[in-house]
């Protein structure tokens, strides 16, 4: 333990700060990824995808939705349930936990894991969450309605529920480690990865993290509505458009990335196929209660990061931006990468522009991405962006961009207050 | 009053709580036990929630504790049917 170099609990002001710093044994690395991302099914379909700028967003197609003034998302495409998921947890399982059971197959296999060959109490399971089984929830509320009680699924008791993703994959791969839920929006895809690590460095031999989330039914876009902050804009083009001058809101995905993390010296021990690279430094904020006058703790978020990674901000070759595509947020943003990098002091990119925001399974996809980028040598580009706004000062990338790459910092945000970081590193 | 059956059972079973890939629900099960399907109590809760409602039979939580194999499910449901008709 006495690596970590804090721990959760108040500060001053009452703000919170939680940090992770390299294992003084061996550092926590990622071994297998799986990705389901509306831009594609699978890791390398989707960093295929990435690479050429494809999009995922365009209009929803899994409900009628012309009716509502928001008529584009992320679909992930193609995903054929019964070829994924095995019969008997299929009825039990809502879209988020089916698309969660698949990643974590390919991951499983990228890593060349077997859980059988490992000691049940010795694996866990951290993921994310962020809406729970929406689409599910809603198919039951409408039996309860129409029907009566006596026609609601005895599954609804779990399938709608947050930790559902870790615990069908903890019994689907029988880990019984130190298991757990985050939920923390759109950050909280990075806390799960950083508690992870946290397991890791107390002994645990893998650790199966990410997250997933599906909600793209008529409750799950009405629930997201009243914050105001999706992009009525009809135009697949032009609706979700961080950094832009013409930036108009968010735009609402489903999926994910589940990820296989190890400590490096187990990992190289067995022959892992992979070492993608090293979960280097983490580091979460709470902002400020709204109206204390007090600033946003992002940038803390961001330094605490590379703070515990023992990394310099010289030492980062790229940034994965939270960009919200609300105007104040993409400023808030800007402004603290360049306090923290300089004006157009590192490449900023957001493949997000091409699935939109995937509450808390958008985070784990930057990383996955990140690890690709490291392994690749190229840094994946924002699409549609074509009148960033000057004064942020960005370097963004908006086209691949070969580039010699060690180290990447992912940046996620959470509504309510929540700020996370993340730094990977080639090992 | 016709019989409730086991193909009636497997039926419902495959559609609201799936097959486990070891198990052939098609072979000799009348005497094997849910657990021995793969059912845990959830599958046998949403299975009888099914019956109950597709053939207006009441199968009350007391009784459904008793049933350890799919002979006795099959047995308590006809001698409900029975009653009822």
């Amino acid at each position: 333990m006495s690596e970590r170099r804090g721990h959760p609990g108040p500060e001053a002001g009452g703000v919170r700060t939680v940090t992770g710093g390299a294992s003084a044994s061996t550092p926590a690395v990622v071994t297998g990824i799986g990705i389901a991302a509306p831009n594609g099914l699978g890791t390398e379909e989707c960093w295929r995808s990435t690479l050429a700028g494809t999009s995922g967003i365009g209009p929803i197609s899994r409900f009628d939705a012309s009716g509502y003034p928001v008529r584009l998302a992320g679909e992930v495409p193609g995903f054929e349930v019964a070829a994924h998921v095995p019969s008997r947890l299929v009825p039990q399982t809502d879209r988020m936990t089916q698309l969660a059971l698949a990643a974590a197959d390919w991951a499983l296999a990228d890593a060349g894991v077997d859980p059988q060959r490992f000691d049940d109490f010795e694996m866990g399971v951290v993921t994310a969450n962020s809406s729970g089984g929406f689409e599910f929830g809603q198919k039951e509320l409408e039996q309860l309605w129409a029907n009566g009680p006596q026609y609601v699924s005895a599954y609804q008791s779990f399938a709608w529920f947050y930790a559902v993703n870790t615990g069908q994959l903890s019994i689907r791969h029988g880990m019984c480690g130190p298991s757990g839920v985050t939920v923390a929006e759109q950050a909280g895809g990075l806390d799960a990865l950083g508690q992870a690590r946290r397991q890791l460095s107390k002994g645990i031999r893998l650790v199966l993290t990410g997250g997933m989330d599906a909600s793209l039914c008529p409750w799950g876009l009405v629930a997201q509505l009243p914050s105001g902050l999706l992009s009525e804009q009809p135009d697949p083009q032009r609706a979700f458009l961080p950094f832009d001058t013409a930036a108009s809101g968010q735009v609402l995905g489903e999926g994910g990335a589940i990820l296989v993390m190890e400590p490096a010296a187990a990992a190289r021990e067995r022959g892992a196929p992979h070492l993608y690279g090293e979960i280097a430094g983490y580091c979460a904020t709470f902002d400020p209660r709204p109206g204390s006058g007090r600033p946003s703790r992002l940038l803390g978020a961001m330094r605490g990061a590379l703070d515990a990674a023992g990394l310099t901000a010289e030492e980062v070759d790229v940034v994965f931006a939270d960009a919200s595509g609300v105007p104040e947020s993409d400023r808030a943003e800007a402004e603290a990468v360049t306090a923290l990098f300089g004006p157009r002091g590192v490449p900023v990119t957001a493949p997000k522009t091409m699935f939109g925001r995937l509450s808390s399974g958008g985070a784990p996809v930057d990383v996955a991405l990140a690890l690709l980028a490291l392994r690749d040598g190229v840094i994946p580009p924002s699409v549609n962006i074509t009148a960033p706004v000057e004064e942020y000062r960005l370097d963004l990338v908006t086209e691949a961009r070969p580039a010699r790459l060690r180290t990447a910092l992912v940046v996620a945000r959470g509504a309510g207050g929540f700020n996370t970081a993340l730094v990977v590193r080639a090992i | 009053m016709s019989a409730f059956t086991i193909e009636d059972l497997k039926r419902i079973m495959r559609d609201c709580a799936g097959e486990e890939e070891s198990v052939d629900l098609d072979g000799e099960i009348l005497d094997l036990r849910f657990e021995e399907l793969g059912y845990d109590s959830l599958a046998l809760i949403e299975t009888t929630s099914r019956i109950s409602r597709e053939f207006g039979v009441q199968l009350p939580e007391e009784e459904l504790g008793e049933i350890g194999t799919v002979r006795e499910l099959l047995e308590l449901i006809n001698q409900r049917l029975s009653v009822r008709s």
